[in-house]
């Protein structure tokens, strides 16, 4: 039997790999979008199982909720990130230094 | 005696400036003057009529007139006491002030500032009445400093002159200096009496004179003598007393009729006047009344040396100002008050006459000012001349004429004082007598005398001056020889009964007037008595040196090389000013300047905050690096202290 801590400590290391990611990553603008995705889904993963083993349906519903502005959010970044391209010419995060004042 | 007549004195020369000075340029100059004359003659005649119910019909005056400001129990108040010290200072003031105003019409003939001057001359004249006629100390302080800055206005009236400049300016920061001690005076005498009124405050004395006070831990302090002794510093500085003396040689620099009016017919002997108005304070104090006397026998003493070795004609007579205003003060401290008054009232008449004639030389020879360059002006001057011959004469005190009755008053008055000081001051006025004599005739000879040194402007010969320049000249001639026929009344008389208090131990003149007998009896005495042959010796040696023998002086003048390089120095009164005073200021403000402006306020407070700022921006600058990855982890760096901080 999988117990509650099994899946929470699976969610916090998911949680973990994608602030890592966010931290780590120097090259791609795309696997920064993916690492805040990845964080919704650890997030998801908390909820579900809480939800599940408190016996409490409400959990569920706002992961179905999560995964629609996940997916809003997904839509609008990559917009964004094709804009960047166009004006910048890449999608670098070591060159893009912008919000320096 | 009402109280508009007492205003018609006062505001009449001041409606007169006021035409002349913010109207000057819409009326004209001949309006100018006619409106300054017709107040000080309005305020002249009535100050007559006020002088005759006062003295002929005995009436007294004190009533408040307007009521300023009220603070609690202190009330500030214009207001007019009228007895007899003020009905004469009051025509005294007037009269030669109006002489001034005619003279001037000549003698400032050609000069732009024409209508300015007199706007200037009779705003002293309302300032100057102010003064005299006050009932309060709050009205003598107005009065004491707006003759001030008339007096300042008026040195530096010829603004475009840079020594003009310079001296008024010096007039006006010494007269500071004692216009500070007086108003310590009058708020020593507010905190004691509790009033400023001067009837109450001299109710008050004789408990005042008992009280004493501390200002440096440990030394007690009678409270009268420190009244009296900053009072009289406030003299010291208007009437020109050692060390206060310096500026009043240097206001030569303003034009004539101001040198006669302002700084040696009244304003200067405001202080001499002030103090006698204070007699019931002083008399209470035997400390001021020394220091008043030793003062006063300084000035008069080691002034007089400096007139002898000045050239130019003016200051010879300020030094004689200056001395004769010592022995006024003398007269004060030795509590013969009404000698000091007598001789205020002689000196303003012989040595405005003094002034005017000297102004009436200087615009003969085209205002040249040098004695050295004159010479034999008898025949071309002749009015001139026997006017100024009266008033040398009256002031070396010759038997008959008025500085003679004064004069001679205040030494037997100094003679028989017993107080601290008196056998010097004694000496000092004694030895005056022979140095004023000598230096008196010195200028009347070099004038008027011996050869014609002047240079003749296209082929001009000097000729008299017109008549409004010798009317007053006349006219302050008679007053210079007759005034001194009141000494019965004024001196040894009742006339300043009720005005001046003199405590019974310290009545000189009582003893004196014992031993009067008449005016002839007092002149035959004069002829016998060591004053008077002084005199003559002063003459006669002036006559020697300056007509017959010019090589005695010269030869003198370089045996003694050190003392006449003194004299010249006037004693170091001013250099020592100069570098102690002023630079001792200057050296302080420059201080004050790099330490206080320049270190403190614009290097640590407004270049220092702003350096400050930039020193810490310039470091935290380097946290906005732009990179997102350093934005994100500083957010879950924060969230993570967040946490801990109020989760864990």
């Amino acid at each position: 039997m999988i117990a509650l801590s099994d899946y929470l400590i699976l969610g916090a290391l998911l949680f973990s790999l994608s602030v890592a990611g966010i931290f780590i990553n120097r090259k791609n603008i795309i696997i920064l979008l993916m690492c805040i995705e990845l964080m919704l889904l650890a997030v998801n993963l908390n909820f579900i199982a809480f939800s599940h083993f408190s016996g409490d349906m409400a959990g569920q519903v706002f992961v179905f909720f999560i995964l629609t502005v996940a997916a809003a959010e997904a839509a609008i970044g990559l917009a964004i990130l094709v804009v960047l391209f166009r004006n910048l010419n890449t999608i670098n995060v070591a060159e893009l230094d912008e919000l320096k004042g | 005696m009402n109280q508009t007549m007492l205003l018609i004195i006062v505001l009449a020369p001041l409606l007169g400036s006021i035409i002349a000075g913010l109207f000057g340029k819409q009326v004209g100059r001949v309006w100018s003057h006619r409106a300054a004359i017709a107040g000080v003659s309005i305020a002249f005649i009535v100050s007559l009529w006020v002088f005759k119910l006062v003295v002929v019909d005995g009436e007294t005056y004190n009533q408040q007139v307007y009521q300023w400001l009220q603070a609690g129990s202190l009330s500030l108040e214009i207001g007019f006491l009228i007895d007899s010290l003020t009905a004469m200072m009051m025509v005294v003031v007037t009269f030669v002030s109006l002489m001034v105003h005619v003279y001037t019409i000549g003698y400032m003939h050609d000069d732009d500032g024409y209508a300015r001057f007199f706007s200037y001359i009779s705003l002293f004249t309302f300032s100057m009445l102010m003064l005299v006629m006050a009932n309060n100390f709050m009205q003598l302080f107005f009065g004491w400093e707006a003759v001030g800055l008339v007096s300042y206005l008026l040195i530096g009236f010829w603004y475009k002159k840079p020594t003009a400049i310079y001296a008024n300016l010096k007039a006006f920061l010494v007269n500071r200096v004692g216009d500070f001690g007086f108003l310590l005076g009058v708020a020593a005498v507010l905190m004691y009496a509790g009033s400023l009124d001067y009837v109450q405050v001299f109710a008050q004395a004789p408990d005042i004179a008992e009280q004493s006070m501390i200002i440096i831990a440990g030394q007690e302090w009678s409270v009268m003598s420190v009244i009296c002794i900053l009072l009289f510093i406030g003299a010291m500085g208007k009437s020109a007393q050692v060390p206060l003396h310096v500026w009043l040689p240097d206001s030569m620099e303003g034009p004539t009729p101001i040198s006669a009016l302002i700084h040696a017919a009244t304003m200067v002997t405001a202080g001499i006047f002030m103090v006698t108005r204070m007699s019931p304070l002083f008399e209470f104090s035997e400390t001021a009344l020394s220091f008043v006397l030793v003062i006063g026998a300084i000035t008069a003493l080691f002034m007089g040396f400096l007139g002898l070795i000045q050239n130019d004609i003016k200051r010879v007579i300020a030094y004689s100002t200056l001395a004769q205003l010592g022995y006024m003060t003398v007269a004060l401290g030795a509590s013969a008050y009404a000698a000091g008054v007598f001789h205020l009232m002689t000196h303003a008449f012989f040595k405005a006459l003094l002034f005017l004639a000297a102004g009436s030389v200087i615009m003969a020879l085209h205002h040249e000012q040098d004695i050295r360059k004159m010479g034999g002006l008898k025949k071309y001057l002749p009015i001139t001349y026997w006017t100024s011959l009266i008033g040398s004469l009256a002031l070396i005190g010759f038997p008959g004429m008025s500085g003679f009755f004064s004069k001679d008053s205040i030494i037997e008055a100094v003679h028989a004082s017993t107080i601290a000081g008196s056998s010097f001051a004694y000496f000092a006025v004694l030895s005056g007598v022979f140095i004023t004599a000598l230096y008196s005739f010195r200028l009347f000879f070099l004038v008027f005398h011996g050869q014609e040194r002047f240079e003749i402007h296209d082929d001009h010969k000097p000729h008299e001056t017109p008549a409004v320049v010798t009317v007053p000249l006349i006219l302050l001639a008679i007053p210079s020889v007759v005034a001194g026929l009141l000494v019965g009344n004024m001196v040894f008389g009742d006339f300043f009964d009720g005005a001046i208090f003199v405590l019974a131990e310290h009545d000189v003149l009582a003893h004196h007037a014992e031993n009067y007998h008449g005016l002839m009896a007092f002149v035959l005495h004069g002829l016998m008595a060591p004053p008077f042959w002084l005199a003559v010796l002063g003459v006669t040696t002036a006559y020697i040196f300056y007509m017959k023998r010019p090589d005695i002086p010269e030869k003198i003048q370089q045996r003694f090389m050190w003392l006449y390089k003194v004299l010249d120095n006037k004693y170091g009164f001013d250099d020592f000013n100069d570098k102690v005073f002023a630079g001792g200021s200057r050296r302080v403000g420059r201080l004050f300047w790099r330490l206080g402006d320049q270190i403190l306020i614009d290097g640590v407070l407004v270049n220092g905050s702003a350096k400050t700022v930039g020193m810490i921006a310039r470091v935290v600058r380097h946290i906005q690096s732009g990179y997102l990855y350093h934005y994100a982890f500083a957010m879950i760096l924060g969230v993570w202290l967040l946490l801990t901080l109020f989760v864990a």
